[in-house]
């Protein structure tokens, strides 16, 4: 395997436990000002603020509360948070550990994906050596008063639990079925007790604020898309990588930094983002533009923007969980719209209609799966319907040669 | 199946129930501990389950047929998920895809005859940057090639066949 790593980044400077020590010197209503302080929102996707979901799970009372480290990882084009735990581990634990003390509570769960089978041992071994530092257990960081230990569960394949709620049915015993929101799991979390969940990234930022400072992170960005983030860049691209930006960037000058300048389309956000065609290159990325957990596929000028359509609705049929009807049977209608697209034997009557059963499937689907997988298909139709309309049937082109 | 077989099943699985413990939340470290010992999990084992547990085998079974990764039907000694997702795609999984069928004589979903081998696609590896990606149980190999796809087979053949003389010496 090489190195994923393109650019310098931050958390290469950061001294593990360096973020932990200076957080353990603050009270935990403290630690929470220093988190809304940073600015800093969710690095998974949604860009919940880290500051209020800390809140609230501080405040909710219980004799038990968790935290989770969400590190299912399966959204397409992602990847960033595998070489996190794989070279900064200790930040994320820094961070869970950071996490733990701010809400009250006693146990951390790392729920790592099946596919990363193979980062397991060494996260054990990270594990067993904090134990052995005295930064987990009895009295971490010699605070008596603070008890914390970390455990790691797998996944079993299903890109559904890494939807916060999903993974919490998953780690019960359960089929990983998303449950309604509210109860949120600040709330209503693992096994009915509050849980902060959050991802990789976001908790290995957490160390670096406290290693550096709520100001320096701050600076960094935009207003209302504080700090840094790491990007997972794939497809037609001189270096495909993980790459640190500051948010805010243009999707142009993130093109020039990875060599797909050419590009005739970007996916950001991964197969539930956006697709941004040429034209729009000057927006930013960032949650007032477009936010993303940092998936960003470069698709070439020689692409077949159908195919790629296609891979993306083939993902959601696959991967919806079937629990309710708008996703269970919408994306599989979608995929078989593209197919007739494909075939060239799609009017402009039906196309609209699937647009429209795209919309349904935005408003009326239970999870964020349902909710955006229709995004790709219609952002593709809006912006490259001159490309996918009039195919000619494959038939007719093959007697034609 | 022998009665020895039963009960070793048996033993097996109380011994993890002994490990993770009898609540609901154990179950999915049992059911991966059964498949990865024997590399599906059974009608049977899920009746063992269930009694252990306290619950309904149907309870069992809907949630041993979530996960891709626990399997009803008996996989391979080597289970290869090759990336279908849309990175290893322009990366040109495909042409991985059919040299994998051609050397192991099966298609995607299938065992060889032999039950060395089960063919799968998966949905995205998480290693987008280096595709076509694929997993051999747990092992990730990345940028496969198409010429690639022999050696990676009669590895893990000769890692069998090391195992299995090493095992009748002693
Ligand atoms: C279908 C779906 C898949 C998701 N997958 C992930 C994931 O793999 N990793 C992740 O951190 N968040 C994922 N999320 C978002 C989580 O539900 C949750 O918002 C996040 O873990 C919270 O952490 P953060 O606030 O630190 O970003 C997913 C959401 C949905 C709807
Ligand atoms: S939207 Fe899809 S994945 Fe989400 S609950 Fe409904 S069926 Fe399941």
């Amino acid at each position: 395997m090489n190195s994923s790593i393109k650019n310098a980044l931050t958390f290469s400077t950061v001294e593990p436990s360096g973020g932990l020590r200076a957080a353990m010197d603050k009270g935990r209503a403290e630690i929470i000002a220093e988190v809304r302080a940073s600015g800093i929102r969710g690095r998974g996707g949604a860009g919940f603020p880290t500051s209020v979901k800390w809140n609230l799970a501080a405040a909710a009372k219980s004799d038990r509360k968790f935290v989770v480290c969400n590190a299912d990882e399966g959204e397409p084009g992602t990847f960033k948070d595998r070489v996190i735990l794989s070279e900064y581990a200790g930040l994320v634990f820094d961070g869970m550990t950071i996490a733990a003390y701010a809400i009250g509570a006693t146990t951390g769960i790392l729920y790592l994906r099946a596919e990363y089978t193979y980062l397991r041992e060494h996260l054990e071994k990270v594990l067993a050596e904090r134990r052995a530092k005295g930064l987990l257990g009895q009295g971490v960081c010699g605070k008596d008063d603070f008890e914390l230990d970390i455990q790691i569960r797998m996944g079993a394949g299903a890109y559904i639990c890494g939807e916060e709620t999903a993974l919490i049915e998953s780690m019960e015993g359960q089929r990983g079925e998303p449950r309604n929101r509210p109860p949120f799991p600040v709330d209503t979390g693992f096994t009915g007790r509050p849980t902060a969940v959050n991802n990789v990234e976001t908790l290995a930022w957490v160390a670096c604020i406290f290693a550096r400072g709520a100001d320096w992170f701050k600076s960094v960005g935009t207003g209302k898309s504080a700090g840094l983030k790491l990007f997972s860049v794939s497809g037609d691209c001189k270096a495909p990588g993980v790459y640190e930006f500051p948010m805010g960037i243009t999707v142009a000058s993130l093109l020039e930094a990875v060599g797909g300048q050419d590009a005739k389309a970007v996916q950001i956000g991964g197969a539930s983002g956006y697709c941004v065609p040429a034209g729009e290159f000057t927006r930013t990325i960032a949650y007032e533009d477009i936010a993303t957990g940092g998936s960003i596929i470069v698709i070439g000028r020689e692409r077949d923007m159908l195919k790629v359509a296609e891979n993306f609705m083939e993902f959601f049929a696959d991967e919806s969980c079937g629990q309710c009807t708008p996703c269970r049977l919408g994306n599989g209608k979608l995929l078989e719209g593209i197919h007739l697209l494909q075939q060239g034997r799609c009017s402009m009557q039906y196309l609209r209609e699937l647009c429209s059963l795209g919309e349904t499937m935005q408003l009326a689907s239970k999870c964020g799966l349902g909710q955006s997988s229709p995004n790709a298909l219609l952002s593709i139709v809006k912006h490259f319907q001159s490309e996918i309309m009039g195919r000619i049937p494959a038939a007719a082109a093959a007697a034609r040669e | 199946m022998l009665i020895t077989d039963r009960e070793r099943l048996r033993d097996d699985i109380a011994g993890w129930a002994g490990r993770y413990g009898r609540e609901r939340s154990s179950l999915l470290p049992i059911l991966q501990e059964i498949q990865k010992k024997y590399r599906r999990v059974s009608d049977h084992a899920m009746q063992i389950v269930a009694d252990l547990l306290g619950i309904h085998p149907i309870e069992v079974y809907g949630v041993a047929s979530f996960y891709s990764f626990l399997s009803l039907t008996r996989q391979g000694k080597y289970v290869i998920r090759l990336c279908r997702t849309i990175s290893c795609d322009m990366a040109g999984k495909e042409s991985v895809a059919q040299q994998l069928r051609n050397d192991l004589g099966i298609g995607f979903g299938q065992t060889t005859p032999d039950g060395m081998f089960t063919l799968e696609w998966a949905n995205c590896l998480g290693m987008c940057d280096q595709g076509p990606a694929m997993l051999v149980n747990d092992k990730v190999y990345t940028q496969v090639t198409p010429q690639q796809v022999n050696d990676i087979i009669e590895q893990c053949r000769r890692a069998v066949s090391v195992f299995a003389t090493h095992n009748k010496e002693h």
